[in-house]
């Protein structure tokens, strides 16, 4: 059978590191970048005697992103203890949750060619980091480093309800948005803060009984994660073709040779020997707090995106790329309080304002001009205070002064002539001069009055109002 | 009679009154060290330098009239299970040989802060998994009133400290019987408080759920006094208990009369050596005879104790004891030449026979296929053994029972036969599993002049009532003014 008869089944793993100050169980930072083993104590160094103590930031993050996923929240959950060796994990153990997790039975629906698609969500529970071991680092040394150890994470699986890469890909940046969208999550899957393992199997087209799956990791990217799932699928048929079976084991994905390969089979997995952690008492989260948490909950990216199409009018396109990010799409509602056509609005974002924002490297809360300012600036364009052209030299000033955009028009004289009387003085000066294209004009060659508008305008230093410029040429042209 | 036969809450009024300084104390108690330890065995280490500095201190606080606390210059002894920072502390075992903490627990910042100099050490069970003391990887510890016999475990360094008047108090902890049992072995008090009643941050973890530290002293008015101190909620540690902390010593002369005893009939049973039942009937008969009523009451679930404690204990040993792995500090082999080397030789180098017994144990309980069967049965036993005590208290306001069912045993008797030492516990170890705080205290000798103890056992958080009742019986038969003959 072709690889096309025979069905995926995928499922993902999402590993969202929260964006808290602090670690989970102590006091120490949780910041980026570090030198080595900065950011650690005794608790998150797992010294002699040392006990966690929650950070209670992490269990409201965890129920605000429960929400958002449309989860039920456990009135008490429990933490548990994942048993194993490792140099990176300081304890010897994991804190994680085990069968009570916080969060259960959501979901998360996502774009496909086909339509929407509803993704159920397993579970959702904390969990600590671990740190992270540096190989070969000279001397036939291994060094460990503790800064990420007790960093907060948040776990996310999904039910096995993806059919294909794409769909993986569609799911991940959706469950990106919708963290980064609560503040919960940065986003960053280079640095390794947003993370996903992708639990793949494949079954023959119309069976209802999954296949044996593998577990894979290391895919540290978006693309990343399309080409190893690709390639695992294409693999499992094809152990399956020439009559092997798959087994159960867990895949690294090679960037370099774009494989998966083989880390450890089913019997060389753990035996983790969960139970519950004695060191933490159940975690109880009342109704009031999930009420709360329920009513401060931000929209969604996928409800904002409906409403900017709705509300504003806006091609899906343009909706997309606005409510992409949420600082974004709240600058775009600001601004549309001052300027009321929204879709020329959103052309003025998607164009220079994104252009000025990405070429000046600047974050949308380091703006120097208010949406006031903004719209002040578009309804000038629109009354032809300003041309369109001089309007963007106005917004690269703004930008980069913070000064009212009329001051901006008065300083440099980029305001437009729209006095008939003064336009007519320069057209009838020109016509005037060039008899000879008059002629050329009125024996049909038309592509002429180009040149009387350029004259027109150059004479004017740029600053004539085109539709008046044009209008008066073609009166006195005999149009 | 010397400074060092003084009880804590004695010295504290002759620091008062400035008949003696704290340096005194603290010299004499060293001196005693170096008198009797050769014999009795009871400190790892001692801090000569740091006690007398903190003696010195309290003595300067003392004459210009701002004593930290009542206790303010009293010597005491730790159990080397507390972390002390920058005094080596290794919980018995080779694993944590050399390991100078960076950091104090809850209990010994406590205390520095109430103004108490810390003389040393003690000897202990390795990772308090013993009950003879025979374990610790260092030296057996001996009992002061015998010391060809055990002082007891874990805590026995403390006990033996405190009974060979070496240092005025002690701080142990108890797991299973691990104060109390010690205690009776030496003619001392010792008072395992309710759990979470005091931090257990900084304590070098055996088993979390069940982890208690307490006072272990020669009067029970010196154990209400070194409660006060150590008792109080804690942030640094989540199963600390957020409940108010009484005066300890308000209600202590109370009394008994008119209240109701429980005699649990399952604490009565064969194998407990006679001359220690007649002791303990004797105390019963005696707290009749100050007016309370005792009342035979059923704790069915008793027998299935020991096998619950074995399955959990370890369980979360295994784990606790993880974390040393030769990769951070401590020990790490010298021969290990991979890191499955660093893990494999440095756990089998550095831990003794009954901690690998145990963390096998506990491997096994936890293990996928077996857990249903141990650790989660374990679990549900536990709270039937805990309902059992529930139900009891309904009827009594507390419970009198042995400590141990033999008086102190010759050291090496028992080390070849792991089963009849876990036994030596099973009068003291349903109280770990049920949370509840227990107290020991001195009722009697046997023939041959060794101690027995009473066990008092009460509601959660009433150590106060365990107190009062003890103390009842203390004021009539002063066993602690007896010393023993070093
Ligand atoms: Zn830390």
């Amino acid at each position: 059978m072709p690889v096309s008869d025979f069905q995926p089944v995928i499922g993902l793993e999402v590993h969202a590191q929260l964006l808290t100050q602090s670690k989970i169980f102590c006091g120490c930072s949780t910041a980026f970048g570090a030198e080595p083993n900065r950011n650690t104590c005794p608790v998150c160094l797992g010294m002699p005697g040392v006990l966690p103590v929650l950070n209670q930031r992490v269990a409201e993050f965890a129920v605000r992103t429960g929400l958002a996923l449309e989860c039920t929240i456990r009135p008490t959950s429990v933490w548990s203890r994942k048993n194993y060796f490792y140099p990176d994990l300081p304890k010897g153990y994991q804190i994680t949750q085990f069968d009570q997790p916080i969060c259960e039975h959501g979901r998360l629906v996502i774009d496909t060619p086909q339509g929407e698609k509803t993704i159920r969500i397993l579970r959702i529970h904390m969990e600590e980091d671990a740190g992270k071991s540096v190989h070969d680092a000279g001397g036939g040394q291994s060094l460990v480093d503790l800064n990420r150890a007790g960093v907060p994470l948040l776990e996310i699986v999904s039910q096995p309800d993806l059919r294909d890469a794409d769909e993986a890909v569609e799911y991940l940046k959706s469950m990106r948005d919708v963290l980064v969208y609560l503040g919960v999550n940065d986003g960053n899957l280079e640095e390794g803060s947003f993370r996903c393992d992708a639990n793949v199997s494949v079954m023959p087209k119309g069976s209802t009984t999954f296949g044996q799956r593998c577990e894979l990791k290391n895919l540290n990217s978006f693309r990343f994660l399309k080409q190893a799932i690709e390639y695992e699928i294409a693999r499992q048929v094809d152990v399956i073709e020439s009559g092997g079976k798959v087994v159960q084991e867990t895949r690294l994905w090679d960037v370099n040779k774009g494989v998966t390969r083989s880390m450890r089979s089913k019997e060389e997995a753990h035996d983790y020997r969960y139970f519950p952690e004695p060191d933490l008492p159940p975690l109880h989260v009342s109704a009031e707090a999930i009420d709360a948490a329920a009513k401060a909950l931000p929209e969604l990216p996928r409800a904002k995106l409906q409403r900017f199409i709705s509300q504003y009018g806006l091609p899906a396109y343009d909706a997309r790329i606005l409510t992409a990010e949420r600082p974004l799409a709240d600058y775009f509602e600001a601004c549309a309080g001052h300027y009321k056509d929204y879709k020329k609005l959103s052309n003025w974002f998607l164009g220079e304002l994104m252009r000025l924002l990405k070429e000046e490297g600047t974050p949308l809360s380091a703006l120097r001009f208010t949406p006031a300012q903004l719209g002040a600036l578009l309804g000038a364009v629109d009354q032809g205070t300003v041309s369109a052209n001089a309007g963007k030299d106005v917004l690269g000033e703004m930008f980069r002064t913070g000064k009212a955009p009329a001051d901006i028009i008065a300083e440099k004289g980029l305001a437009q002539v729209s006095d008939t009387g003064a336009i007519e003085a320069v057209v009838d000066d020109i016509l005037a001069k060039n008899a000879g294209e008059i002629e050329k004009y009125r024996a049909g060659k038309k592509q002429v009055f180009g040149f009387f508008v350029g004259q027109v305008m150059r004479a004017m230093k740029g600053k004539g109002n085109p539709a008046l410029v044009n209008e008066l040429l073609k009166k006195k042209l005999g149009d | 009679m010397q400074l060092t036969d003084l009880t804590m809450l004695e010295l504290a009024a002759k620091l008062a009154a400035g008949e003696v300084s704290s340096e005194e104390a603290t010299r004499a108690s060293l001196a005693r060290i170096q008198q009797v330890d050769p014999k009795v065995r009871a400190f790892l280490r001692v801090d000569e330098a740091g006690a007398l500095a903190a003696a010195r201190a309290s003595d300067v606080r003392r004459k210009s009239g701002s004593p930290a606390s009542a206790l303010d210059g009293v010597p005491l002894g730790l159990k080397d299970i507390f972390l002390t920072e920058g005094v080596e502390t290794t919980a018995g075992s080779r694993i944590l040989e050399g390991f100078v903490p960076p950091y104090d627990a809850t209990v010994v910042r406590l205390l520095k802060e109430a103004g108490l100099p810390l003389v040393g050490k003690l000897n202990m069970d390795e990772f308090a998994m013993g009950s003879s003391n025979e374990s610790s990887a260092f030296f057996p510890c001996h009992n002061p009133w015998d010391v060809s016999r055990t002082p007891g475990g874990s805590s026995g360094g403390s006990a033996a400290a405190v009974a060979a008047r070496e240092v005025f108090g002690a701080l142990g902890t108890d797991t299973g019987g691990s104060i109390r049992q010690p205690a009776a072995l030496t003619n001392t008090v010792g008072l395992k408080p309710t759990y979470g009643r005091v931090s257990r941050f900084g304590v070098i973890a055996f088993a979390s759920s069940l982890d208690q530290p307490g006072p272990m002293t020669r009067t029970v008015a010196d154990a209400a006094a070194l409660l006060q101190v150590i008792a109080r909620p804690d942030a640094r540690d989540a199963t600390s208990a957020d409940a108010p902390v009484p005066d300890y010593s308000a209600d202590l002369e109370a009394g008994v009369r008119g209240l109701k005893l429980g005699v649990p009939r399952e604490y009565f049973t064969e194998g407990m050596d006679p001359e220690v039942e007649a002791a303990v009937r004797e105390a019963l008969r005696e707290y009749e005879r100050l007016g309370a009523t005792l009342v035979d009451v059923s704790l069915p679930h008793t027998k299935y104790a020991l096998a619950t404690y074995y399955l959990i204990a370890p369980a979360e040993a295994s784990s606790n004891l993880a974390r040393y792995d030769g990769v951070r500090f401590g020990l790490r082999a010298k021969d290990a030449r991979s890191l499955r080397d660093v893990y494999a030789l440095t756990r089998e180098q550095g831990f003794g026979a009954e901690v690998k017994r145990r963390i096998m144990l506990g491997t096994f309980a936890l293990s996928s296929g077996y857990y249903d069967a141990h650790y989660l049965r374990a679990q549900k036993v536990r709270t039937l053994i805990r309902e059992d005590f529930t139900r009891a208290f309904q009827q009594v306001d507390a419970l009198l029972s042995p400590t141990s069912p033999v008086p102190a045993f010759k050291l090496g008797e028992k080390v070849e036969d792991p089963l009849s030492m876990y036994l030596m516990d099973i009068y003291t170890l349903p109280c770990n599993l049920a949370g509840l705080p227990g107290l020991s205290v001195p009722c009697g000798f046997t023939k041959a002049g060794l101690p027995v103890g009473l066990q008092i056992l009460g509601r959660p958080f009433d150590e106060a009532g365990l107190l009062r009742i003890a103390r009842a019986y203390e004021r009539e038969h002063d066993f602690f003014r007896r010393s023993a003959p070093l």
